[in-house]
């Protein structure tokens, strides 16, 4: 079974496409690598890989999360399984 | 031959090197053209010219002499000719790698003109490439051996799997006496805090933050921006990475997941507290990095890639990984080892780790890395700040 996108750990908000021209429309497979599950995710865009999808509906101003940590915030309204990059995601730095 | 032995040059001073150059080094701007003509008359020697080396001062120029002498002295160098506009800083240079104990010969061109030093020079680098010629390798353990990493046009499978097998390897590495090196101060930014709780004691962790912070107010003394396209690259961002703090997570991998650091070095400083891994203030800038690193004695590095970034090093051997499929495909000539079997689950990160160390002692034992196949040689200084 393909492995579509990959989650580092069970806490984060976003995961990581690692296949290319994955298709947008259609059930992806996740894997999680801190607890080896697999889970589900409706693609709503395109997502390129290495690029990231949402696992859950982030509101504006969220903060992001990905291994587990904080790697900046939502600056607009982003749905399960959209597209999450510098549209819709900023740091907090700087 | 142990599984972690390896075949090295022994030097005067008991450290390894893994190449056996002769460097015909500038000491400043003025002094490329000499050095270029000496490299180019006698055959096998290395000019290694750079931008610097004119009325820096203070700290800027003691970075300077650190890293020329570094690089002199690095283990990978046999025997190394100095060539500076003038003979004071140029003695300075050549009495520094002199404490190496090995061959080192001074020349300046201010009375002599570049012809007469060229000429001068060219006789004795000739007496030191047929001397360094005969050096043989002789059996040495993995802890004669300094590594450095440093991570180059990431993306997202660099924090999945690329960084995460420089780690592997330093968590194996680590317990048996080899001497490692990461840096890269400004990549660190959203994962700071998480570095130095990584550090050996909270003394060495409370000095990493002091680099850190120094290294923030540089950025925010000088920003025109929040940085973006500059931390994280244009490149970063076609991978997929967003943001520096996304960057800094995925940079962190590189040392593994038990590892501690046990000092903090400044640019281009030796490492003095024997075996285990070090923090070192650099640039995130690949081939600045890279520099300093070697120039603080290390001599074979570990560069993981994401989108492709093809940087080389001329005395130290850069080995170049890659878990995006696509750059392992189109770029192919780059890549040493190709890990994004872990990203389709083909692989496990514990096999890419053990292959890391495979082809790195393998390039330790005289495998050219492609890098130096294609002729890679980023000689890039660290400026801190204008000349007077």
């Amino acid at each position: 079974m393909t492995t579509h996108f990959i989650v580092h750990d069970k806490a984060d908000t976003v995961g990581v496409m690692v296949v290319e021209n994955a298709p947008a429309g259609e059930n992806l497979t996740g894997w999680i690598m801190e607890t080896d599950e697999t889970i589900t995710v409706k693609a709503l865009d395109p997502v390129p890989l290495g690029h990231k999808i949402a696992l859950k509906d982030i509101h504006s101003g969220d903060t992001i999360l990905k291994y587990g940590h904080d790697v900046g915030r939502a600056v607009a309204a982003i749905g399960k399984g959209h597209h999450v990059h510098v549209h819709n995601m900023k740091t907090k730095r700087w | 031959m142990g599984r972690f032995d390896l075949y090295g040059y022994r030097r005067e001073n008991g450290r390894v090197g893994i190449r056996n150059h002769v460097v015909i080094l500038p000491l400043d701007d003025l002094s490329n053209a000499a050095c270029e003509a000496v490299a180019n008359n006698i055959k096998g020697t290395l000019a290694l010219p750079h931008a610097y080396g004119r009325l820096q001062f203070g700290e800027d120029l003691e970075l300077h002499f650190r890293t020329l002498i570094g690089t002199g002295s690095n283990p990978n160098v046999a025997a190394c000719v100095v060539i500076g506009i003038e003979p004071g800083w140029t003695t300075r240079v050549v009495e520094g790698i002199a404490k190496s104990g090995k061959p080192v010969a001074g020349f300046a061109i201010e009375g002599n003109g570049d012809i007469t030093t060229i000429a001068n020079a060219s006789r004795k680098a000739r007496e030191f490439i047929q001397w360094a010629s005969e050096k043989q390798r002789e059996l040495c353990s993995i802890q004669d051996l300094f590594i450095s990493a440093k991570c180059g046009e990431s993306d997202t499978t660099s924090g999945l799997a690329s960084c995460p097998t420089v780690g592997n390897l330093i968590d194996k590495l680590d317990p048996l006496g080899a001497t490692t090196c990461f840096g890269e101060t400004s990549e660190l930014t959203g994962a700071e805090v998480v570095c130095a709780g990584r550090a050996a004691t909270r003394e060495v962790g409370e000095r990493f933050l002091q680099v850190f912070r120094a290294y923030q107010d540089v950025i925010e003394r000088h920003k025109t921006s929040d940085l973006s396209e500059s931390q994280p690259t244009k490149g970063n961002i076609i991978g997929g990475l967003t943001t520096i703090e996304e960057k800094a997570f995925g940079n962190l991998q590189k040392i593994g997941k038990k590892t501690k650091y046990i000092d903090v070095l400044k640019p281009a400083e030796a490492p003095g507290k024997g075996a285990g891994l070090y923090y070192m203030d650099t640039s995130s800038a690949a081939a600045e990095c890279v520099t300093l690193q070697a120039a603080a004695g290390f001599v074979v590095h570990l560069f993981p890639t994401g989108q492709g970034n093809v940087i080389g090093n001329p005395i130290e051997p850069v080995i170049k990984l890659t878990a995006n499929p696509k750059t392992a495909r189109t770029m192919s000539e780059h890549i040493d080892l190709d890990v994004s079997g872990i990203l389709r689950r083909e692989m496990t990160l514990d096999e890419a780790g053990d292959r890391l160390i495979e082809i790195t002692l393998r390039t330790c034992n005289g495998r050219l890395t492609c890098a130096e196949a294609l002729g890679h040689r980023e000689f890039v200084m660290t400026k801190l700040y204008q000349s007077a």
